[in-house]
């Protein structure tokens, strides 16, 4: 009698969920859409991962905690995989990722990532994550991690978090 | 091992992490506390980058050499960045003048890069194009607040763009590998990207009230491992722990 004992890859999908984002605990990693794919090579399982920004910290954690998580589960025969093409970007996040990331205060990416408008000088109405104001002003395109912009609320008068665009 | 891949691929994974060192220099010295924010998160950027190149790199060599050991054992000599980028960071005009002038190039160099045949390299280059374009902006503000500042801001940074200005040739010179990476589909062509960053460059030293400094004489040869002094200071620093201990983790 053969056994079929590789799990089925819509349970593995569903099983990342249990990874966290180690700087943004409220997110997991397919909110976040660093998992870009899962699949068997053979016996193996790979499961293939795509890093937010290129130096950032977090990523061997997410990757440690995978492997966590798998063997708990039982697989054993796994491999992580790391690409950088497609490049990660903001789009790739849930709506309930970016709901979460308003419900602690952090205002989620805005429009789309291919957007020029940076680079013209021009910014996006962010919304304050606090009281709903769109009197908000950017204080610094970089913030408390690789993936935040620093804002300040005018109405509110309270600093936040803008996750940016990429 | 294609030798030209390995020495093209150090020459820009180099770039990144000197660049990256020194703007990490700044943690806990920046002028303002969002400037230490921005200026560790841009060093992070570069050193990340840095390490996917090296780690690229070590599988062209196919020495089983990893991404650390190829940045933390190889002498001067073997480091292929531009003489720019090991500079002492000076003032924070200089810092940003060469920051600025620096990622205008790099942000087009990857622009370019991404077109390239080997996969790897243009994945990359879509990759950090994305993070340059937050750095070029920082910097272009920065000109313009220091250039069109006071008397004392404008003065600072238009020395630091005069000082800069004489290692900028080295940026665009094409040597025998740039042409054989570049007919093999691989390599970018510099002298192409030449015009564009002097008429964006142009704009914005114009914008900020500053002077744009005749060209003349400039110092290169770190493309080829000749450098300044300044190199083996980083080195020495950086390279310290795995020297004194091969092999140390934490
Ligand atoms: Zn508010």
């Amino acid at each position: 009698m053969v056994i079929n004992e590789q799990p089925n890859t819509d349970r593995i999908w569903e099983w990342m969920k249990e990874v966290e984002d180690p700087e943004i605990p409220v997110l997991n990693v397919i909110d976040l859409g660093v998992v870009r794919k899962i699949g068997y090579e053979g016996e193996t399982l790979v499961v293939t991962i795509t890093p937010t920004y290129s130096g950032c910290p977090a990523m061997k954690t997410i990757e440690k905690d995978i492997a966590e998580v798998l063997e708990e589960y039982g697989v054993n025969n796994y491999r992580i995989e790391t690409v950088l093409s497609p490049a990660w970007t903001t789009d790739w996040m849930s709506d309930e990722g970016k709901l979460k990331l308003h419900q602690v205060g952090i205002a989620p990416p805005v429009g789309h990532s291919a957007d020029k408008s940076l680079l013209m000088g021009k910014i996006r109405t962010v919304r304050c994550p606090i009281c709903g104001s769109e009197d908000t002003q950017m204080v610094s395109q970089f913030g408390s991690t690789a993936c935040k912009a620093l804002y300040k609320c005018e109405n509110c008068l309270e600093p936040f978090d803008h996750f940016k665009c990429i | 091992m294609n030798q030209d891949l390995f020495k093209f691929l150090l020459r820009w994974a180099d770039n990144s992490l000197i660049h990256g060192q020194r703007l990490a220099q700044w943690c806990g010295h920046g002028p303002a506390l969002e400037e230490d924010i921005a200026l560790t998160n841009t060093a992070l950027d570069y050193i990340g980058q840095a390490t996917n190149l090296y780690k690229y790199a070590a599988q062209i060599e196919g020495q089983g050499r990893d991404e650390d050991q190829i940045a933390f054992l190889r002498d001067e000599w073997e480091y292929y960045n531009l003489v720019l980028l090991e500079q002492p960071n000076g003032d924070y005009a200089f810092t940003m003048a060469r920051q600025f002038l620096f990622a205008t190039w790099y942000h087009l160099v990857l622009n370019e890069m991404m077109q390239s045949q080997d996969a790897f390299l243009s994945g990359f280059a879509e990759k950090s194009a994305k993070e340059l374009k937050y750095h070029v902006v920082h910097a272009r503000d920065w000109m313009l607040r220091m250039g069109d500042g006071t008397e004392e801001s404008h003065s600072r940074i238009q020395k630091a763009v005069d000082e800069v200005w004489a290692y900028l040739p080295e940026m665009f010179e094409m040597d025998e590998l740039d042409q054989r990476m570049l007919q093999q589909g691989i390599g970018v062509d510099l002298k192409k990207i030449q015009t564009q960053w002097r008429s964006q460059i142009e704009a914005v030293l114009t914008e900020a009230t500053l002077r744009i400094p005749a060209d003349g004489w400039g110092h290169t040869g770190g493309k080829n491992g000749k450098h300044s002094e300044h190199l083996g200071y980083i080195l020495a620093e950086m390279q310290y722990l795995q020297r004194t201990y091969p092999g140390a983790k934490w």
